[in-house]
């Protein structure tokens, strides 16, 4: 696979924006991942020939992020905070929840393809926890019945073909000045 | 404690908040947004408003309390490269928001993002610079979306770009970098090493910022919080703002309050709020149970217990009662909650977010992640206490940043202040709170 023209051209219009062409290389890879769902070797290969890095440099980048995949996940990938506030307010129970009911452990994706299930850190958005990150989007304010309710209305979108955009922003990073 | 007597509409930055719509660039200018802008641009020099910022006695919202105006007066006016040209100076605004507890820079992003904008503007023009970079968290779509939106819109009016507010010559212009989930990112030099496409590795310093920052270029970094009060003080003075706080902080702050009480959430209140009346401002401790602790200034400010709680809010009296006001993360904890395991899951934090450049740091959160779980989990031994303090000892000051000092923050903390409970634990070969929980469980 080579970068689609839409990632170029992305990359193209905010080129201006910065005094390196390395500094490119955080949009571009979430450029990739918003294309493709995970950034492959063959894509951090084709990132440092666009780039013209070392290819070092780009495995180093892309290994250090915790929002780059570096494997596929499922089409929804839920990401439950655990840390201090979700867990006052019982982000372990709804854990225990979506293990449950997806029959997965943290990291791991169903056999469907559907979920990954994600342990996060503070996603910062404390005073409505506890939080879930549901692709892109916050869902905040959790208790496990609407937790339950949540998924279910994910499992029904999953059939059709709104599935495919779950969680996901359209006008979203990186994109130029508007024309 | 006492009701806190601090009217809505003396609000610096969340006056409107009530209001719908106050993300639009119209809703801002019919309150007076870019006013101060304009007015600094026409007749104010850069020192002028260094001055000004300084007198505002404005300290940095983003952790360290450092203030704002001296940090702008570290820029050099004209540096030149080695051969005699002009170096560019770049204005950026840490919008990394990362620490536990924190989510006041989100609150600003998503429905004042002029301000902030207006902010940077002026800042630009106090330090001298033509590019202004705010680097967001990656998990912040939501947010980025409206301050790209809020750009776009400056742009069309003319106040950002080139000439901007019809000055011809002067041209200043903002662009948002989006992080990809790293805590570490929010140290000010790991930002500037990620904004230039690398891992977010701190840097050592010095050289500063104010002389090499992003792009080998003078830099200087400040928080949303940090620009967002910037348009006020140009606006009705710095005397009102810093009549606001104590004789070393002005204005008020954006106290993000979560955990145990009753009404969590972002309240604007004057930066030396007493720390009881700020619980009661937010319905007091849920479900009317007792306080047990509150961690006053993000995960790294070392625990207060109950007792230590009638104390000021503002940077100076909080670090007199030996913790910090940090990012104004304020997390309650009330009387059923095990410490041991509350500061377990903040050392897991740690441990995850070390970037691993420093050993002391990289094996030392590992370690004291691993005994933490440990004493938790009923495996610990009266002598870990003792090895956890040695473990603190030589990471804090010992490393390129200061992430390590906020690892020691969560642990000396609890077990200084909280020991019988660990050694409970250790007694016990258990968590004593597990059973209650399950006892309670039983009973509903
Ligand atoms: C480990 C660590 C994490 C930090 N995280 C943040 C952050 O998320 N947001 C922020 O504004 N400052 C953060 N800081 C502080 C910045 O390094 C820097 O002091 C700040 O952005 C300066 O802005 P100010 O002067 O306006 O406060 C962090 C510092 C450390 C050591
Ligand atoms: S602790 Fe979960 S969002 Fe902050």
């Amino acid at each position: 696979m080579a970068l689609s023209d839409q990632i170029k051209n992305k990359m193209e219009a905010i080129r201006y924006q910065f005094p390196t062409e390395q500094a490119l290389l955080i949009p571009l890879l979430h450029a990739i991942q918003k294309e493709r769902g995970w950034i492959s070797k063959e894509a951090m290969v084709e990132s440092a020939e666009f780039l013209h890095l070392p290819l070092a440099k780009v495995q180093e980048v892309v290994t250090f992020y915790t929002m780059f995949n570096q494997e596929p996940v499922g089409k929804v990938h839920l990401q439950l905070c655990t840390n201090i506030s979700c867990w006052l307010n019982g982000s372990e129970k709804l854990l225990h929840c979506l293990e449950k009911r997806l029959n997965v452990g943290c990291g791991e994706t169903t056999k469907d393809g559907n979920y990954t299930l994600s342990e996060v850190e503070c996603l910062c958005a404390c005073g409505t926890a506890p939080v879930l990150q549901v692709n892109d989007e916050y869902y905040e304010n959790l208790s496990e019945v609407k937790l339950t309710q949540l998924m279910d209305e994910l499992d029904a979108k999953l059939k059709t073909s709104e599935g495919n955009v779950i969680g996901k922003y359209v006008d979203s990073y990186p994109r130029g000045p508007k024309a | 404690m006492s009701a806190i007597n601090f009217p809505n509409e003396n609000r610096i930055i969340t006056k409107h908040l009530e209001k719908p719509d106050t993300h639009l660039i119209g809703h801002y200018e019919s309150v007076d947004g870019y006013v101060a802008a304009k007015r600094v641009l026409n007749e104010m020099s850069g020192d002028g408003v260094v001055d000004e910022v300084k007198k505002s006695n404005l300290r940095g919202r983003g952790g360290a309390g450092f203030p704002t105006g001296m940090k702008w007066s570290f820029m050099p006016k004209d540096p030149k490269d080695a051969k005699g040209n002009p170096k560019p100076k770049y204005l950026v605004c840490n919008a990394d928001e990362g620490e536990p507890g924190t989510f006041k820079d989100s609150l600003i992003m998503n429905r004042f993002p002029h301000m902030l904008i207006e902010g940077m503007i002026i800042a630009g023009h106090a330090i001298g610079s033509e590019v202004g970079y705010i680097y967001v968290r990656g998990e912040y779509v939501k947010e980025i979306i409206s301050v790209e939106k809020a750009i776009d819109e400056a742009r069309a009016k003319g106040y950002l770009g080139k000439d901007i507010f019809g000055i011809k010559g002067k041209n200043f212009d903002i662009f948002l970098y989006r992080g990809a989930g790293a805590y570490i990112c929010g140290e000010e030099t790991a930002l500037l090493n990620s904004l230039e496409g690398k891992r977010g590795e701190p840097r050592l310093k010095p050289p500063f910022p104010a002389q090499v920052g992003a792009f080998g270029m003078p830099s200087c970094v400040n928080n949303v919080e940090t620009f967002a009060s910037v348009p006020f003080i140009i606006r009705e003075g710095a005397a009102k703002f810093a009549a606001m706080g104590t004789e070393k902080a002005g204005g008020t702050r954006l106290f993000c309050v979560s955990g145990h009480v009753e009404r969590p959430g972002v309240y604007e209140l004057p930066i030396n709020v007493n720390l009881l009346d700020l619980i009661e401002h937010c319905g007091g401790v849920r479900g009317g149970r007792a306080l047990k602790a509150v961690i006053p200034g993000g995960a790294s400010a070392p625990m207060l217990t109950a007792s230590e709680c009638n104390v000021a809010m503002d940077f100076d009296s909080l670090a007199k009662a030996g913790t910090m006001a940090g990012s104004g993360g304020v997390i309650v904890m009330d009387e059923t909650v095990c410490i041991v395991e509350a500061a377990s899951i903040l050392l897991k934090f740690y441990e995850h977010e070390s970037c691993g450049q420093c050993s002391q740091c990289r094996e030392g959160s590992h370690w004291l992640a691993r005994m933490f779980h440990r004493i938790e989990n009923g495996g610990g031994t009266s002598a870990d206490l003792d090895f956890i303090s040695e473990i603190c000892g030589n990471m804090a000051g010992q490393t390129i940043c200061a992430f390590a000092d906020a690892v020691t923050g969560p642990a000396l903390s609890s077990i200084k202040k909280f020991r019988h409970e660990f050694e409970e634990h250790i007694r016990l070969g258990r968590c004593p709170h597990k059973h209650v929980l399950v006892a309670q469980q039983v009973e509903a």
